[in-house]
């Protein structure tokens, strides 16, 4: 049996971060990484870039071709895992192998919800949009099936960066949310009113209230969705970007605990001895409310890493919490939100204003003196300052009169937070 | 690491550090070229902020637990590994705007182009960065922690 003093299962960003956080604390302990998929680590988030043709392939890498090498770590790609026995530090591979470990990391992110209640979805032309691997598959459809028209089934981020890659590529395509409006989870209603807006002017048709109900195929080929509110849209193509599930499959029956995702303390650590697990799989704390959420971004995916890398090697990091935060484009137009961006109810006030001819918005909500969320959309060159005071639950009381004036800055804030950002520590773990 | 430090009592809101950062970052290096020819394809990496009699130089602070770097997706910001300063690669840059989101000090900024992330870059190849050597009242200055 081989054995490894690291061992990590996944390799896109919480392993890499991981790998970077052992390496702060370890020069030279044997890190092994297994990965279902084959590829060198990719970005995740740059698939759809790939699709559109807005990036090539050689622009994918997360990390240069060397880097693994560089950082000492042995890779086994187009490796899965199939079982975690943490009483016997092992895991299994589906190809027969054990391999034996010290410390484990689990970083296998999540799985794209297919819904199983809608007849027809196992049709031809019909995907999910998650991986490199997808990614080439679309595009070979497309091109073999010449692709003319599409539907998204699903208006939150991967829905609507699947949109831009369609008509990126001259494809008509129509969205159907189940919502009553696009980006529900991220957006306050204003929000998703310009993006809807953005999307039309792109000739982006957008469906609410509604979804599909059955697909329909010709000679085992998607041809047309039949909508819960009765209507039937032709296409040739059909994604469902309805959500990704923590892929938590990999700890069934070793007697780790999950929930929705992996349970991990702020440390990282996992129910079992020397388990660990960060990104999209974990279930961790989140800043604002204190409980254990799975927030499926990327940032928190990097953070996660270097926390668990830090303390396999046997150090002390800390998770500092979740916060929910995403910077999306729309078709030009350039939008940010972070942590809550609609009162949740008494004690919350929101300060907004709204540009609708120049499609510029920006809200902030605040709770008992502190910031909790925001929404920017145009203009959102400053928004980090935002974030940081959300971060570091800063009272803002005293400055709330110049929290929405054009020349807020740094500058406006309390000196002694103020002091520490301009001394490049605020992050610091 | 070098560090610049900056220190608001001394700043005099005069904005040279903005023209001196336009010049270094021209293809002329020609503060009349840099500025008739120029200006509209270069944001400057240093910006005054200025509040009443209270104003400052700001530019990128190369945190140490850099949050642009987290929370980057394409790997386009990273931190060099002989100067230790954070730099953004405009080649792998996407645009996505995922470290303006993240800069607690506000120090990422949309490159001229609008596609590309631009920030201070410490002035590669120079042993004092230009904001620093020529602030006229000691605002700026440069410190090395020794640290890389
Ligand atoms: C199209 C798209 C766009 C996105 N855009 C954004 C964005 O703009 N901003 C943002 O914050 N987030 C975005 N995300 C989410 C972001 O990509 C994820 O949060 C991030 O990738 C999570 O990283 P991770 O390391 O936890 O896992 P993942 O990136 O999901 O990687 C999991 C890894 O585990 C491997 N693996 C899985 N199962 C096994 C197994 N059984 N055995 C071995 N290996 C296994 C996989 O091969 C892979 O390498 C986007 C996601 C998608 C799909």
């Amino acid at each position: 049996m081989t054995k490894t003093k690291y061992l990590i299962i996944g390799n896109s960003v919480a392993a890499v971060a991981a790998v970077s956080g052992i390496r702060q604390v370890d020069a030279d302990g044997d890190i092994t990484l297994i990965s279902r998929e084959t590829q060198h680590t990719y970005s995740r988030p740059l698939i759809t870039y790939l699709l559109g043709g807005k990036v090539g392939e050689e622009q994918m890498a997360y990390r240069p071709a060397d880097w693994y090498e560089k950082s000492g770590v042995n890779t086994m790609l187009g490796t899965e895992v199939t079982h975690v026995d943490p009483e016997a530090h092992t895991v299994d591979t589906a190809g027969g192998q054990t391999i034996g470990y010290e410390k484990l990391l689990i970083a296998v992110g999540g799985t794209p919800i297919v819904p199983r209640d809608v007849q027809g979805a196992d049709a031809e032309g019909v995907f999910t949009f998650t991986t490199m691997d997808d990614a080439d598959a679309i595009a070979n459809y497309i091109e073999e099936r010449e692709v003319r028209s599409a539907i998204v089934v699903g208006g939150g981020l991967i829905g609507l960066k699947s949109v831009e890659a369609l008509i990126e590529l001259g494809i008509s395509t129509t969205v159907v949310e189940l919502a009553d409006r696009m980006l529900s989870a991220t957006f306050d209603e204003t929000a998703s009113t310009l993006a809807q807006r953005r999307l039309a002017r792109a000739g982006v048709e957008v469906r609410t209230s509604t979804t599909v109900a059955e697909l329909l195929s010709e000679n085992g080929r998607v041809v047309g969705a039949k909508l819960t509110d009765g209507e039937t849209l032709p296409c040739e193509l059909l994604i469902f970007a309805i959500g990704v599930l923590p892929a938590t499959g990999i700890v069934q029956g070793s007697g780790i605990d999950s929930d929705r995702g992996i349970i991990v303390d702020d440390g990282m650590r996992t129910s079992a001895e020397d388990v660990y697990a960060a990104g999209d799989v974990a279930q961790a704390r989140a800043l604002l409310c204190g409980t254990n959420r799975c927030i499926a971004i990327f940032p928190n995916a990097y953070r996660q890493g270097i926390v668990a890398g830090r303390n396999m090697a046997g150090a002390e990091a800390q998770w500092e919490g979740g916060l929910v935060m995403n910077s999306v484009t729309i078709v030009d137009l350039p939008t940010i939100s972070v942590g809550v961006t609609e009162a949740l109810g008494e004690g919350y006030e929101e300060l907004s204003q709204l540009n609708e001819v120049a499609l510029s918005y920006r809200k902030l909500v605040l709770h008992e003196g502190r910031i909790v969320g925001a929404v920017f959309v145009g203009d959102i060159d400053r928004a980090g300052i935002i974030t940081g005071l959300i971060r570091e639950r800063i009272d803002v009381s005293e400055i709330r009169d110049v929290l929405m004036s054009d020349d807020f800055g740094l500058i406006s804030l309390p000196a002694a937070y103020r002091e520490r950002v301009l001394s490049g520590t605020v992050n610091r773990r | 690491m070098k560090r610049i430090r900056i220190c608001e009592e001394h700043c005099i809101g005069c904005g040279l550090c903005e023209v001196h950062c336009v010049v270094q970052h021209s293809r002329s290096r020609n503060i009349i070229r840099a500025f008739r020819e120029e200006r509209d394809g270069i944001v400057p990496g240093v910006k005054v902020e200025r509040d009443g009699h209270l104003s400052f130089a700001l530019q990128c602070r190369h945190c140490e637990d850099a949050p642009c770097i987290e929370a980057c997706m394409t790997g386009a910001m990273h931190r060099d590994p002989e100067t230790g300063a954070v730099l953004c690669d405009t080649e792998r840059c996407v645009g996505c705007w995922m470290c303006i989101m993240a800069c607690p000090a506000g120090a990422v900024q949309r490159g001229a182009s609008g596609k590309v992330a631009s920030k201070c870059d410490l002035c590669i190849g120079e042993d004092v960065p230009v904001c620093v050597a020529n602030c006229p009242n000691e605002a700026l200055v440069l410190e090395d922690d020794g640290d890389d």
